[in-house]
Order: structure tokens, then C-alpha cells, then sequence
């Protein structure tokens, strides 16, 4: 569910490692009527879509080209305006209003190509087969507000990816449309060549050979127009680098407050619960060795009465020693820790369990206590009537789902019980996936990348 | 009685040992580790083994996996589990575990001395002593159970005191009730679950924890 594009809604963590797969070059020699249909209206398809990308660059180029000749005419008035031949004050006055309209508008000029690298980033991925991960730099005040007008400058300056945007539009408009048109071009070229009535019978077959080779070849064409657009937009490493310490900063900054915040509860609950019973148990015992000599049977009642104040003073430690690391957790791992939980839970738990071994104790607290926040939403909002659990390990990652029969509407953006599992996953690297439509069901995804290690046994 | 403990803290195994030995138990072998109980299992042959969950050296539930192989050593061995925590999963693990009593209960039911040999005195004699905390999440997960939920209040204090695995006699007592009236609330208890009338103490009580266990 994770990563599988617009769907799924992927909430912050790494780009995906792939994207959806464009079409893909077939090896496989047409056989029969309605395959070789196929394989021409696939080739159409090629040949449209490559049309599309091709009309894109140049309506960035249009884009361009108009923001240069304002621009240009903007220089130009300048320039007129400071030759002593004209009407000094007039143009002086114009040369100003243009310049202030530039300094405000030239971020919003650099905006606009956002948008197209956005496109082609996406059109790349879903008809080139080439996925191209986002470079931009988050926005700075993402948490707090709006930000002022400065900062919205300073975010879209400095970040390389606005001035690679622009260079990929020129780039494009310039030379790229020519790659991306190529397979509507042979296709053209190959009709041409044959109605043309001038054409020589050598010049038809020439024509008709480059056709069917460039026809047979667009997918690749396409491909490579995608792995063109690819070199100019994906992420420089520089970027890469400097989005991967963002990420770790705020995640790092996230696990220290969930920390700290876990601190301060354990605190208040020690402090609230079993501490204070360990003092009244002391004032207990004091007042029954005070009066054992004079009264032994209220001195008695009174050491009755400390005992049952440790029993509870235990039963707190218990409760809160489940919330800082279950015990199980520690003797048995993930698996048995939450088929303990589903054990516990008044709900239809159908749990399927497929790990070799144990993760890190770290990754096992955060995923149980990340499941178990979940099946008590799924309890307390979803009004579900069953829940699956699917729990396994495969290529370096740990995926666990939760899925449930509920009557959906679950929203990330809201829920902060779902925001504060996402901050916790953010600490591994795991990211959380939610697909809640009105009317359910309801499926969480979780994916944390891990290793596995083998239990250790004594008994076996 | 002839009873081993397994438990690695100094203090709980003295104070164990000691406040059995008060009830006229005999103490064959305490040790702190769980392959020094399966030794001292084989060569004593006691009427039953305490164990603590934890023990060294991992410090998990290695009490757990050394009560279910000292049973494999001497098949029909009563166990007491004692643990600082109970999980149902465990509790299902023991008593799947083949024949023989069954005991889980939670370290601070030996405070009530009283209470702990009488368990220990069960477990021995091959009945089920479960801990009332297993017994209340057991309840708990079976919320919304028609079955259950057309029992009276009084019938379900009966049936948590039956399934912790308690006599007739002992929950007679424990409500303040004739056993008559026991009897009674038992027999409508088992037709309301549908579960099949029985005289033998623990096979009841095993009918009643499978019962609610699913």
C-alpha cells in the first residue's frame, strides 16, 4: 500500500524508492490479429504520449519566453528612460513601477515552473517508467503558520531545485521536446515519405525502414526522454543530503520530546502511585510498632492494612511497567507480544505472524506500541466487527498492517494518536500509511527497515 | 508434601521457603536457575515445583520454558508459576501442557500465606490454581458474549472463583454462601454456557477456562 502513488496517501518519510512502472518495452513478436492491434494501439499510445510531454516543454518554454520579454521590455524602458532624448520623469516613473513589479513578481515567475517540472516529474514516472523523486526543500514554517514574506523568499532562493527547474524548462524547451516528439515524428516521417509524390521508390523504403525502427524502438525513446528528465530533475546528491539531515534533525528532535514527554509520565506516575503508597506503608508499619505492646490486635488490622497497600503499590508498578516495555515483549518478541495483545482484546483479532527472529528492542517497542494505539482506535472510533493484523519481514523491512471492517474516515491530518505513531515511526526511518475511505475499511500500514536476528534459546 | 522452588532472588527464595516450611511442607531443593530445577525435579521426584518466570540467564520467561520441560522430564509434575506479571498467553501455554496441576498465579498472592499453600496444596494434588488477574482479563476479553452476559452478577463472581480453580466448599466459603447455593448457581452456570455438567473439581474448571479462552 506504501508507495504505491496517489492512492495510498504517503505521509512524510523517504521518497519512494519506485515509483509506479511505466509501460515497459514487450521482446514478444506480435503474433495474430487482434495482438498486432494491440501492439500498434500501444505504440499510438507511445506516440501520444510523447506528443503531450513534447507540447509540455514547449509551453515551458512559452512560459519562459514571455516572463524574458517583460523582462526585456522592462530593460529596454530603462534604458530609454535614462537617455536625456525623452521625457525624463515620464519613463523614470515607468522604469520604476516595472522594476517594483519584477522585485514582486519574480518569485511568482520562478513558481510557475514548479508546476511543470512537478508534471513532467510525474508524467515521467506514469508513462516513461522512470519515477524522479521530488527535490524540493520543505517549506520551513510547515509547522508554525504561514511564515512571512521573507522567509517564503529565502525558502524558494536558496533552494537549488527552483534554479534547476528553470534550467531543465530551457533545456527542455529548447532540445528536449525534440526526443519526446520522436515517436510521433518517425511515425509521421514514415507516412510522409510514403504519399510524399515526389518521393523516389529508394527514398520510400528508406523512409518506411526508419519508421518501423523508430515505431518498434519508441518505448525506449520515451524511456530515455524520462532518464533525460531524470538527470536535470531528480534530486542533485547535495539535495538528497541536505533533505536527509532535515529529516533527521526533525526526526531526532521528534524522539527526544516523545521521550521526554514518556519521562515526565513514568515521573508523575511513580511519584502519584507507588511512591506515595511506600510512604503510607511506612506510616503504617511506624503506628503498628507504636502500638504492638499496648494493642496488638489494631496493631494487626494496621499491618493487614500495609500489606494490601503493597499489593496495590505493586499493581501500579505492573500497569506501568506494561506501558514503559511489556514484559512479554522482552521474553518473546513482536509476534507473541501482540497475539498476547489480541488475547487481551474483546474484538475478533485475526493475527498472521511471519518472523524468523527478533528486531531491535528499540523497533519492537515502537511497533507494538504502535499496533496497540491502533487497535484501540480501531475499539474505541471504528465500530469494527473484526481486525487483521499481518505482521511480516521481507527485503530489509518490517511491514505490519492493520486492517479492520469498520466504518472508515480515519484522517492522519486529524487523529493525533495517528500523528503521534508517525513521529514515533519517523525515529527508525518507518513510515505510516493510512487508507480510511467514508464507509471503511480502514488499512494502516506500517514499514520500518530492520534486521532481523535469530532468538537466543537455552530451552529449547 | 514434598515441594522444589526455582527462583533467583536471594530474599523470595528464603522467605519462600521459610513460610512453607511454617505449613508443615517439606523443602526439597531451592535453586535459582532453571537447569538446576530439572535436575533437582528428576532426582527428588516432588510433589510439585515453584517457579518464577524470570530466572537467569536470560531473564525472559525462561521459568516458563524450564516448568514446561521439566514437565516433558517427568510427566504429570504439578507446576506453580509465580510471575511479577501475568500474560493469558502463558497461562494457555501451561495448561496445554499436558496432565498434571496447573498453577499461575502472581508473586504478591504469597503475602496471603493462607491463600498461597492452599493453592500450592491444589496445584499438588492435580487441580488448577489461576490467578484472579488472568481470570478477570479472561472476562474481560469476552465482553459482549451472550452467553456470558445472560449470567447474574452473582453467577459471574461464581464462575471468576471456579475458573481461578477453587472448590465448591472454598467458594462457598469465600462469598459467605451455603455450598447448596454454590451447587445451584454452578449447574445454571454450565447450562447457560452450554458447557457439559461435570463432578470432577478440575475437569470443571478446565471445561470453564477453555471456555472463556476460545
Amino acid at each position: 500500500m506504501a508507495g504505491e502513488g496517489p492512492d495510498g496517501r504517503r505521509t512524510r518519510g523517504r521518497p519512494p524508492a519506485s515509483g509506479p512502472s511505466g509501460p515497459r518495452p514487450t521482446r514478444d513478436v506480435p503474433s495474430g490479429w487482434a495482438e498486432t492491434l494491440d501492439w500498434a494501439g500501444g505504440r499510438l499510445k507511445v506516440a501520444g504520449r510523447g506528443l503531450v510531454l513534447g507540447g509540455l516543454a514547449l509551453t515551458g518554454l512559452a512560459v519562459l519566453l514571455a516572463v524574458l520579454a517583460v523582462l526585456g521590455v522592462s530593460v529596454l524602458l530603462a534604458v530609454k528612460a535614462f537617455s536625456p532624448y525623452e521625457e525624463l520623469r515620464k519613463h523614470l516613473l515607468g522604469a520604476g513601477l516595472l522594476f517594483v513589479l519584477w522585485v514582486a513578481m519574480g518569485p511568482v515567475f520562478l513558481l510557475c515552473f514548479r508546476p511543470v517540472a512537478r508534471l513532467t516529474r510525474r508524467l515521467s514516472a506514469r508513462w516513461c517508467g522512470v519515477p524522479i523523486a521530488a527535490p524540493y526543500l520543505p517549506k520551513p514554517w510547515a509547522d508554525g503558520g504561514k511564515g512571512g514574506l521573507r522567509r517564503r523568499l529565502a525558502w524558494l532562493l536558496t533552494d537549488q531545485a527552483t534554479w534547476r527547474d528553470l534550467l531543465w524548462v530551457t533545456v527542455d524547451g529548447f532540445v528536449g521536446w525534440v526526443l519526446a516528439i520522436l515517436p510521433a515524428g518517425v511515425m509521421v516521417l514514415g507516412v510522409v515519405g510514403v504519399v510524399a509524390p515526389y518521393a523516389t521508390m529508394s527514398l520510400r523504403l528508406f523512409s518506411v525502414a526508419v519508421a518501423a525502427a523508430g515505431v518498434w524502438a519508441s518505448p525506449w525513446l520515451l524511456r530515455g526522454y524520462g532518464a533525460f528528465a531524470r538527470s536535470m530533475l531528480a534530486p542533485t546528491q547535495q539535495a538528497e543530503l541536505v533533505l536527509r539531515v532535515r529529516q533527521l534533525a526533525q526526526t531526532r528532535s521528534d524522539a527526544l520530546d516523545t521521550g521526554a514527554a514518556e519521562i515526565r509520565r513514568i515521573e508523575r506516575d511513580l511519584h502519584d502511585g507507588a511512591q506515595a503508597r511506600l510512604v503510607a506503608m511506612g506510616m503504617t508499619l511506624d503506628a503498628a510498632g507504636q502500638i504492638i505492646d499496648t494493642n496488638p490486635e489494631a496493631a494487626r488490622a494496621l499491618l493487614y492494612e500495609a500489606r494490601d497497600a503493597s499489593v496495590k503499590a505493586l499493581a501500579e508498578l505492573r500497569n506501568l511497567v506494561r506501558g514503559i516495555h511489556p514484559p512479554i515483549l522482552a521474553d518473546r518478541g513482536l509476534g507473541e507480544a501482540i497475539k498476547a495483545l489480541a488475547m487481551d482484546s474483546p474484538m475478533r483479532i485475526h493475527l498472521a505472524s511471519d518472523l524468523y527472529g527478533r528486531a531491535s528492542a528499540p523497533v519492537e517497542s515502537a511497533a507494538y506500541f504502535a499496533v496497540s494505539e491502533l487497535l484501540a482506535n480501531v475499539s474505541k472510533h471504528a465500530e469494527a466487527r473484526e481486525t487483521w493484523v499481518d505482521i511480516r519481514h521481507t527485503d530489509g523491512m518490517l511491514r505490519i498492517g492493520v486492517t479492520d471492517n469498520g466504518h472508515g474516515g480515519a484522517d492522519p491530518a486529524r487523529g493525533s494518536g495517528l500523528r503521534g505513531i508517525e513521529r514515533r515511526l519517523a525515529a527508525f526511518d518507518g513510515i505510516l500509511a493510512v487508507s480510511s475511505p467514508p464507509g471503511g475499511p480502514t488499512a494502516v500500514t506500517m514499514e520500518i527497515p530492520c534486521e532481523l536476528s535469530l532468538p537466543k534459546t537455552s530451552f529449547s | 508434601m514434598r515441594v522444589v522452588i526455582a527462583e533467583d532472588l536471594f530474599l523470595l527464595r528464603d522467605g519462600l521457603t521459610r513460610m512453607l516450611q511454617a505449613h508443615g511442607l517439606e523443602i526439597t531443593a531451592a535453586v535459582d536457575n532453571g537447569a538446576d530445577l530439572l535436575k533437582a525435579v528428576v532426582a527428588d521426584r516432588p510433589d510439585a515445583a515453584i517457579v518464577d518466570v524470570r530466572l537467569p540467564p536470560t531473564f525472559t520467561d525462561e521459568g516458563i520454558r524450564a516448568a514446561l520441560a521439566a514437565r516433558r522430564e517427568v510427566p504429570g509434575l504439578p507446576v506453580l508459576v509465580l510471575s511479577q506479571y501475568v500474560e493469558q498467553l502463558y497461562a494457555r501455554e501451561l495448561l496445554a501442557s499436558g496432565t498434571g496441576g496447573i498453577g499461575y498465579l502472581l508473586k504478591d498472592r504469597v503475602f496471603e500465606s493462607a491463600q498461597f499453600v492452599d493453592a500450592v496444596r491444589r496445584v499438588a494434588s492435580g487441580g488448577t490454581a489461576m490467578d484472579p488477574e488472568v481470570i478477570a482479563r479472561l472476562l474481560a476479553r469476552n465482553t459482549g458474549d451472550t452467553h456470558l452476559d445472560a449470567l447474574s452478577p452473582r453467577e459471574r463472581e461464581v464462575l471468576a472463583l471456579m475458573a481461578e480453580g477453587r472448590s465448591n466448599a472454598a467458594i462457598a466459603a469465600r462469598l459467605v454462601i451455603t455450598e447448596r447455593a454454590v451447587a445451584k448457581h454452578t449447574a445454571s452456570i454450565f447450562l447457560k454456557l452450554d458447557l457439559q455438567p461435570s463432578d470432577d473439581d478440575n475437569r470443571r474448571v478446565l471445561a470453564v477456562l477453555a471456555y472463556l479462552g476460545g
